[in-house]
């Protein structure tokens, strides 16, 4: 009972305690808020990603595609795990506004089947005049008998300086030329001698903001018939670049994979010996975290770095709390003398300063907490003041595709976070503690009295 | 007791200590035996062993070579949880310097010994009556109007009142005292040793280390101590 009196009466009475507490609350302070924010980065970028494509992807990378594709897809729908599928066709292309002299654009193009694609991958929600009928996405509101097409929303809108979007009440008459390279099912080009590529008119529809920087700044959707035309993949062997799958609820990813990917090895070898399955080698069967790593791996990488960056911070705290406790504890000696004196046992002057460094712990991480707890649920009115007052932003929106910067505090990273704090006050504290455990009342009382 | 009926006995004791280079052998085979009731004075100059010989006997420190029985029970062989035990239970000490804990009131400060050898669910049950104890105390020590007072805000003779009530909290079968007036003037002092004759009177086992044969002549028994070894 002592260690706890004790152990209280030194966290209030002993001034250089409150420094731990500081250096303690500090660190827990900044490292709530970094990984909140970045934890929050992270997960909204892979759900973003999640999302684009859907659960599952069976994908060429070539500009071929592959054929017998609503084949596999007949194959998918029978199968009770698959919910939906969206053939896609991938390729690039060159955009030019018609009646300017702005110059060619290149830009990724996507077809899409706007209602399959939608229970894929929630497409009607990245619209915004037809998010509420996306069977008629590509349907100008101004006229739904032209071709439309949808763009990323950072091909069709302006940012204003705080990098939010101008929108339109209604999507302007805007018409584009878009051109692509037809191509054979061997790779050659299509139209080789005579106009090589394929050039159509479309009419600005809808925009698409998905999140995802890189898809909004540079892609175009087109209806899924077009795009094929486009790209030379509806002769002599319709073809697609990619199938997107979305697996039925509580159906699991891997387990859905490899559902598809066993499928997949089936129906090839079923289409062995067909005129196109040579199309079907260069395709690959993976969920939407190997498909999408190329844009999540980097962020990933970030939080591991910013991780490691923090725990040199905890280290650092394991540091100042060991300095601080060696000091206080250098200063009591002599009630360690008279505490043994009295009877108190090695285990219980352990016992004693480790309570102490628990006290220091508990208090500084949560001030910390509270205060990062605050200073979250405030960041975007401080951001947004500060940008007004000194036009200054944490990030730029025009690169990072987020809206407010997350502050949804994620108790598992704070239960992590504060156990991390007290842990590093135990440790910290240890060294300190096993010395004044091992001091002989003796020589302490001895040297006390000289 | 020990078989000779001494509540405590200590035989050839020897202890020394290393100062750099040079090995100070302060006690050179010390006897000594008290029994149960006994108020001992040990005196000797100044860096004669006394407080080392204090130290050994109530279980602060080990002699190099030699045995303390208390009780029959060698204080060699016991585990550092039993000498621990031993320190809380059996033997009070009381300091020069008084050696209060500052951040303690008068109370706690009295009450720590009993607060050291209870769980905390012991302390819970036995909060009340401990106080009490501690109360009664304070009462006698004539320091109740004093008990929520911190150590600096006592005199001298006031602190070392304090001590005498820690030292006397769990009712110890002997009670240390190392130049318990050293630090006092000599009204003061008087007043402590007062305190002393009442508690010997009342029963009390005391072994009291001082360096003033005129304090020493208070007690029962005086033993010199001179160059490491008793006086005879």
């Amino acid at each position: 009972m002592y260690k706890f009196a004790l152990a209280a009466k030194y966290m209030v009475k002993r001034r250089i305690a409150y420094f731990a507490v500081l250096a303690v609350a500090l660190c827990v302070f900044i490292v709530v808020i970094v990984m909140t924010v970045m934890v929050g980065l992270v997960r909204d970028f892979k759900q973003k990603n999640h999302d684009f494509v859907g659960d599952c992807v069976v994908a060429t990378e070539s500009l071929v595609g592959f054929s017998y594709y609503e084949d596999f897809i007949k194959v998918l729908e029978s199968a009770g795990f698959v919910s939906a599928v969206s053939p896609v066709i991938k390729s690039y292309a060159l955009i030019s506004l018609q009646d300017t002299d702005e110059a060619d654009v290149g830009v990724e193009m996507m077809g899409v089947d706007p209602l399959r694609h939608d229970r894929v991958a929630g497409f009607s929600r990245t619209l915004s005049y037809r998010a509420g009928d996306v069977s008629r996405a590509f349907e100008p509101i101004y006229d739904p008998n032209l071709a439309g097409c949808i763009l990323g929303i950072d091909l069709a809108l302006r940012r204003n300086a705080r990098s939010r979007y101008f929108y339109d009440p209604s999507p302007p008459r805007v018409a584009f030329s878009v051109s692509c390279f037809p191509l054979t099912v061997t790779g050659a080009l299509a139209k080789a001698g005579t106009s090589i590529v394929n050039t159509q008119t479309f009419y600005y529809s809808d925009h698409s903001h998905t999140g995802l920087a890189r898809v909004d700044g540079s892609t175009i959707y087109l209806p899924f018939e077009r795009a094929q035309l486009l790209c030379g993949m509806n002769e002599p062997a319709k073809r697609a670049s990619a199938i997107n799958i979305r697996f039925a609820p509580g159906v699991k990813l891997d387990a859905g994979c490899e559902n598809v990917a066993a499928m997949w090895r089936k129906f090839k070898l079923e289409k062995a010996g067909q005129e196109y399955a040579n199309l079907l080698d260069t395709v690959t069967v993976q969920s939407w975290k190997a498909y999408r790593r190329e844009s999540i791996a980097p962020m990933e990488k970030e939080q591991t770095i910013i991780s490691v960056m923090f725990a040199f911070v905890g280290i650092t705290t394991v540091f100042i709390v060991f300095v601080v406790f060696y000091m206080i504890i250098s200063h009591k000696s002599k009630d360690i003398g008279i505490l043994k004196s009295a009877g108190a046992s090695n285990a219980g002057i352990v016992g004693l300063f480790s309570q102490f460094a628990l006290f220091v712990g508990l208090l500084g991480s949560c001030t910390g907490t509270l205060a990062g707890c605050l200073f979250l649920g405030n960041i975007n009115r401080m951001e947004n003041w500060l940008f007004e007052r000194f036009g200054f932003q944490l990030w730029d929106r025009t690169i990072y595709a987020i809206g407010d910067i997350p502050n949804q505090v994620d108790f598992g990273v704070l239960a992590i976070i504060m156990c991390s704090a007290l842990l590093a006050c135990l440790v910290g504290a240890l060294i300190p503690t096993l010395q004044a455990a091992r001091l002989r009342p003796a020589d302490i009382l001895r040297v006390s009295q000289l | 007791m020990t078989k000779n009926g001494f509540l405590l006995e200590a035989a050839g004791i020897y202890k020394s200590y290393r100062m750099g280079a040079t090995e100070v052998k302060v006690l050179k085979g010390v006897d000594l035996a008290v029994a149960k009731g006994e108020f001992v004075a040990i005196v000797g100059a100044s860096g004669s062993g006394k407080s080392t010989l204090l130290h050994i006997l109530g279980g602060l420190d080990k002699p190099d070579k030699g045995t303390v029985a208390f009780q029959g029970r060698n204080l060699g062989g016991f585990s550092s949880r039993e000498l621990s035990q031993f320190r809380n239970k059996a033997v009070g000490f009381v300091f020069q310097f008084y050696h209060l804990l500052d951040e303690l009131t008068v109370l706690e400060n009295i009450f720590l010994p009993a607060m050291i050898s209870r769980s905390t669910v012991g302390w819970l049950v036995s909060r009340k009556a401990t106080k009490s104890r501690a109360a009664e105390l304070l009462v006698q020590l004539g320091l109740l109007d004093r008990a929520r007072h911190k150590p600096y805000q006592l005199s001298g003779g006031e602190r070392q009142r304090v001590a005498i009530g820690r030292a006397m909290m769990n009712e110890p079968t002997l009670l240390l005292a190392d130049e318990p007036t050293g630090n006092l003037d000599s009204a003061t002092g008087n007043g402590i040793l007062d305190v002393f004759t009442k508690l010997n009177k009342s029963g009390q086992t005391i072994v009291m280390v001082t360096h003033d044969e005129r304090i020493a002549r208070r007690a029962g028994r005086i033993i010199e101590l001179a160059d490491g070894k008793i006086k005879t």
